[in-house]
């Protein structure tokens, strides 16, 4: 196969990749708007997400915060605008860092493990047995699961965020010697309600509908075969982690938030 | 190909082509599936007998040829549509397909719970009535997980039964399991098989139960299917056939002297 041929197949095949990823959110989103609507199977996938995520969310957004206090502690000092730390730590992490590095993480702990679930379940034939009970796999496995992300995603980022304010006040107020009161204002001045908190949670959204969906299609889509389900895990990672950073550049670019 | 005419036929397959990946499986397959007989489907690895059980779901799908479930021909349906066919199949895969993350109690109780009005004392009594039969009473609680490989084959058994379908489509359902239970899982095959009239399509490689339960065999060969009553292919023209039934059941043979 020579080199134009080569990138004539490629291309064909990210088109047809392309559709059938199209195909299958198009049908999530339609069997999400009519019943059955399996509201504990819902609830167990936002455990699964959301609960079981909870650590890695809290411990770094403490860690986080504590070195972006410091780190905004050493830079501001240098011009004498050490009051202004908790404007810089609270902007960078709710308009950026918190929608952001929540879905990273997310992804990395949840979104992987979504796909490796399904991918496991297509090799041991699992959604053919759903398929051969007339239980729609769509509806029965991936809808919750997608939702589940979509709901847990923006609960995350919100605790994500007070905690790395948490971790910010520690170091620049309790160690550094900061102001409190400064810190806390020159943060309540800075945020707006309507632009960037509405902002972090239109981030959030969107990142927790990308993953949700890139997850489950890997895993549905996968070879049945031990190799598929590995391919389907680090393909949710790689791509998941590559879609967030590209969706908020656009998302940024767009509204500005 | 059988003498049974095509009205009593519940599962009919008419010159089917079906290729996976690149391998051709069957090339211009004809067989009939007679209602409420039990079919044991004979073959080599690789000759196409699970396929052939999926393709009758609709889970694989021919190139060319016609099959036809219940007067249904699903070769050509709509995903959507063959669910409405399904409801009327009963399947028990090759490892179970058990759900992992729900226990034995939840997967038997799926299709009542997705398929019936029955209310949740039913549901359970049904279901501790399908465990019971297969030999699993009082296992409801325990995970797919906690189970050995034959024990997992009989709770898929109790779920592929416990809705009362039509059609049961079974993949090897002795394999690994010990000859009390081969004899148990037969006996349930005869009892809903003559009670209920169901139509089973069994596929085996255990000839002796094989011989025992099956009103008709199809063997698979070169891609196309022969079939007959026990006795006619044991005693078939092409010695591949007989040749397959006599190396089997000499190895079983072979295995009770070593036992």
């Amino acid at each position: 196969m020579n080199p134009i041929q080569d990138l004539g197949l490629r291309t064909v095949s990210l088109i047809a990749h392309l559709g059938r990823l199209t195909a299958f959110v198009v049908q999530i989103g339609r069997n999400t708007v009519r019943p059955p609507w399996r509201m504990q199977r819902l609830i167990d996938e936002i455990y699964d997400v959301g609960v079981l995520s909870l650590a890695i969310v809290c411990l770094s957004g403490a860690t986080v915060g504590a070195v972006l206090g410091l780190q905004g502690y050493v830079t501001l000092s240098r011009f004498g605008a050490e009051g202004s730390l908790g404007a810089v730590v609270g902007l960078s992490l709710v308009r950026e860092l918190g929608p952001v590095l929540t879905a990273l993480l997310v992804t990395g702990r949840a979104g992987s493990a979504m796909a490796a679930e399904i991918a496991s379940m297509v090799t041991t034939e699992q959604l053919d047995g759903l398929r051969m009970m007339s239980v729609d796999p769509i509806d029965f496995v991936v809808k919750p699961k997608a939702l589940a992300m979509l709901i847990a995603m923006p609960m995350l980022n919100a605790l994500f965020i007070v905690l790395a304010l948490f971790g910010g006040y520690l170091v620049g107020v309790q160690l550094l010697g900061v102001d409190g009161g400064t810190y806390v204002s020159s943060m309540e001045g800075s945020i707006n309600l309507e632009d960037d908190i509405a902002g972090t949670l239109l981030k959030s959204l969107i990142f927790g509908a990308l993953v949700g969906m890139i997850a489950t299609y890997r895993g549905y889509t996968s070879e049945p075969t031990s190799a598929g389900v590995s391919a389907a895990t680090t393909g949710t990672v790689v791509t998941g982690s590559v879609a967030i950073l590209l969706f908020d550049y656009v998302i940024t670019a767009l509204w500005g938030v | 190909m059988n003498a049974i005419a095509d009205g009593d036929a519940r599962v009919r397959f008419d010159d089917v082509h079906l290729s996976v990946r690149g391998r051709s499986i069957f090339r211009g397959l004809s067989c009939r599936f007679p209602r409420g007989k039990v079919t044991v489907i004979l073959g080599g690895s690789g000759a196409g007998k699970s396929t052939l059980l999926r393709s009758i779901g609709g889970l694989v799908r021919p190139q060319r040829g016609v099959i036809t479930v219940a007067g249904v021909e699903v070769s050509r349906l709509p995903e959507h549509d063959l669910f409405e066919v399904r409801q009327r199949i009963g399947m028990l895969f090759q490892h179970g397909a058990l759900l992992d993350s729900m226990s034995v109690f939840d997967n038997v109780a799926l299709p009542l719970r997705e398929h019936t009005d029955l209310v949740e004392a039913d549901v359970a009594a049904e279901v501790e009535r399908r465990l019971t039969a297969v030999g699993l009473p009082g296992t409801g609680a325990l995970f797919p997980r906690e189970l050995s490989g034959g024990m997992l084959r009989r709770a898929a058994l109790a779920r592929a039964i416990v809705a009362d379908p039509e059609i049961v489509l079974c993949d090897e359902p002795f394999s690994g399991l010990d000859p009390i239970n081969v004899r148990r899982i037969e006996k349930l095959f005869g009892t809903l098989n003559r009670q209920l009239g169901l139509t089973f399509l069994i596929t085996s490689h255990h000839i002796p139960s094989s011989l025992r339960m099956a009103d008709q065999i199809v063997f698979l060969l070169d891609g196309a299917a022969i079939a007959g009553t026990p006795a006619e292919l044991r005693h078939h023209g092409d010695a591949r056939v007989s040749g397959f039934f006599a190396a089997e059941l000499d190895a079983e043979a072979a295995n009770g002297d070593a036992a």
